[in-house]
């Protein structure tokens, strides 16, 4: 059991990919990126993650202790959201253009380079 | 490629990823161990500087350094989106006008939500040292905020509201403002970046030294990039398409 958020962070990586590999509108492999993206953060929140440990920030009801997730990971995981989104912004923009000059989203039929 | 050759390379590729992937899993430690090393170190070093907030003390005064590189990311993405989202050849930019019937429940929504929406976002980024939150996350809420006005469909009222001169510089504004505050360590002598002011009453908004100041670069830089990003993504849709 204490595998499984592992596993579903293998899972989110590997089922992305397939997406990507398999999907025939651009749009799609650029959602399904995001799926594998997620992958990651599962994996990072589940590494910092300790049993009946509270959140990494303190106020007056609750004082500064080490019974906490570990904050590294959660920051890591705020850095990797921004990219992804920053990312997926970029790939909109250039299946934008895609469609422009080739009217088509389909990587199955985008064989030629064409300016 | 054709589909099936490339279904059956991705197939065995992805197989060998899974054991890799498998062998590496079963290599770390159990889930939910107390054992993290990282986490103490981090914690007593926001402590000391009086960050509540400790994943702020990690993004913005331990790992600032790596925050600047991601915001440079953000910088150059919404750059090279704007870039790529120009008219094209014989593409013009149309005027816009309003939308023809948008539905009163949702502009009436629209219009209420807007100003609690700015609240949230100016409260995420101006508290990111005290409470969950942060640049990143009140950027993203305020820029949003601002869209909350498309869905009434007032699409002219959208663009006076938004004047795109001023969120391009805003982008700009935010990450120098970023680089300046890592430049008054340097000043200070105590290095790039450094956390030099001073950290203040623990749990107070005026604490953890150069940490809200940099929640604000980041916030004013996030803010206009979404803002930059909606723009153009929507000239697209209600200008281009239109003109054609």
């Amino acid at each position: 059991m204490t595998v499984f958020a592992y596993g579903v962070a293998g899972w989110l990586l590997l089922i992305g990919a397939f997406g990507i590999a398999v999907s025939r509108d651009i749009v799609r492999s650029v959602v399904c990126l995001s799926v594998a993206q997620s992958g990651t953060y599962v994996l990072l929140i589940a590494v910092g993650y300790q049993k009946r440990a509270a959140a990494p920030v303190f106020g007056a009801t609750n004082p500064p202790s080490l019974d906490v997730v570990d904050p590294v990971v959660q920051a890591l995981t705020l850095t990797d959201v921004v990219v992804s989104a920053t990312v997926t912004a970029l790939l909109l923009a250039l299946a934008i253009q895609v469609a422009k000059t080739h009217g088509t989203t389909d990587p199955d039929e985008l064989s030629a380079l064409k300016g | 490629m054709t589909r099936p050759v490339r279904i059956v390379l991705f197939l065995v590729a992805a197989a060998g990823v899974a054991l890799c992937y498998l062998g590496a899993v079963f290599g770390l430690p159990e889930l939910g161990t107390p054992v993290h090393p990282y986490r103490d170190q981090a914690v007593a070093a926001a402590v000391a500087r009086s960050t509540a907030n400790v994943v702020s003390a990690v993004n913005y005064d331990q790992r600032a350094l790596d925050t600047l590189g991601e915001e440079t990311i953000v910088l150059g993405s919404v750059i090279g989106a704007a870039a790529l989202l120009r008219p094209t050849g014989k593409e013009r930019k149309g005027t816009v006008r309003d939308a023809d019937e948008t539905l009163p429940s949702v502009a009436l929504l629209g219009y209420l939500l807007l100003p609690v929406t700015l609240l949230v976002g100016a409260n995420l980024v101006l508290h990111g040292q005290l409470t969950p939150g942060g640049g990143f996350q009140g950027g993203v809420v305020l820029g949003t905020a601002i869209h909350l006005i498309y869905l009434t469909g007032r699409y002219q009222a959208l663009d006076r509201v938004r004047p795109l001169a001023v969120f391009t510089a805003g982008e700009a504004l935010g990450t120098t403002l970023f680089a300046a505050v890592g430049l008054v360590g340097v000043a200070a002598g105590a290095g790039f970046l450094a956390n030099v002011l001073p950290t203040g009453a623990w749990g107070s908004l005026l604490s953890a030294g150069t940490v809200p100041l940099l929640n604000i670069a980041v916030g004013v830089e996030v803010a206009s990039g979404v803002v930059v990003l909606l723009t153009k993504f929507l000239d697209q849709a209600l200008r281009i398409a239109g003109a054609e």
